[in-house]
């Protein structure tokens, strides 16, 4: 009852402010829409938020609800790699006509072996970090499979930028 | 097609929140897991989740994957923050005091399986 409110709701809302078709009214050479997420380090209780919002944003945007579960669970996996194993970070959300494109970035302490940190089932969790059902090591393979293209770059000591793009 | 009132009553779990909900939502299958990845990865759409997790992250996993519910199992507490955040996203979470083994040798009698279209 309450998911079928909800979901008259959304789509009210979609109705009324049509936010994609600003990409039509807008002319530009390229036409782009940033969200941006601060995400602090070591903060558990509010993990996962920016990622949950992100997605009620999508939908309010019109993008359609398997993309925006695809975006959000990517985007969760990033959020809490940045929770898990950084200071803390930004995610940043980037929506165009056809594909919405997120950047995980923090400033370390990065990343020492890319390719064994993308092998499933690696990972650097502490125990009591796994203790909460974190740190399977299934992060990045989980992204990569939910995204249409991934690019992850990283310097010891300086930080990572994760970016993945998913066309909608 | 099962609800998630079904489950709870063959199955006498304790509502810790969402119980308006249970009778509306229709249960497409089951999977249990404990580490969050894994079910991010794994889980479908509609189904019950069995874990022994407790902490608000199990509710952003179970909205993100839009499951249908969360069986915590062998008695344990949902965190009260946990609770809130389920309530703010109509997430149903049960408690069983049995063991996720048990639960799911339950469930499965039941018809709730993992196979795909079940």
């Amino acid at each position: 009852m309450v998911r079928h409110l909800e979901m008259d709701f959304r789509q009210l809302e979609v109705r009324r402010y049509r936010p994609c078709d600003w990409f039509e009214v807008l002319v530009s050479d390229r036409t782009t829409l940033t969200m941006h997420y601060c995400i602090k380090g070591g903060n558990f209780d509010h993990a996962g938020e920016a990622s949950s919002q992100l997605k009620r944003n999508l939908h309010a945007l019109g993008i359609s609800p398997d993309f925006a579960r695809r975006i959000c669970i990517a985007s969760y996996e990033a959020e809490m790699n940045l929770v898990v194993f950084t200071e803390g970070g930004e995610l940043v959300a980037c929506v165009e006509p056809r594909k919405v494109t997120i950047n995980a970035v923090d400033i370390g302490p990065g990343i020492p072996d890319i390719e064994l940190a993308m092998q499933p089932g690696y990972s650097t969790a502490p125990d009591w970090v796994r203790e909460l059902g974190f740190g399977a090591g299934m992060g990045l393979p989980n992204i990569k499979k939910c995204s249409d293209e991934m690019k992850l770059e990283s310097k010891v000591g300086v930080g990572t930028n994760l970016q993945f793009t998913v066309h909608t | 097609m099962k609800t998630l009132q079904d489950i709870a009553d063959a199955l006498k779990l304790a509502v810790s929140t969402g119980g308006d909900l249970l009778s509306c939502l229709t249960i497409t299958g089951g999977y249990a897991g404990d580490m969050l990845s894994d079910v991010l990865a794994h889980a479908r759409k509609g189904q019950v989740w069995v874990t022994l997790q407790t902490h608000t992250n199990i509710v952003a996993v179970a909205s993100s994957k839009e499951l249908c519910g969360i069986i915590v199992v062998n008695g344990r507490t949902p965190e009260a923050a946990t609770l809130q955040k389920a309530e703010q996203e109509h997430i149903p979470i049960l408690v069983s005091p049995l063991s996720s083994y048990d639960v799911v040798a339950r469930l499965c009698e039941l018809g709730v399986t993992n196979r795909e279209g079940v």
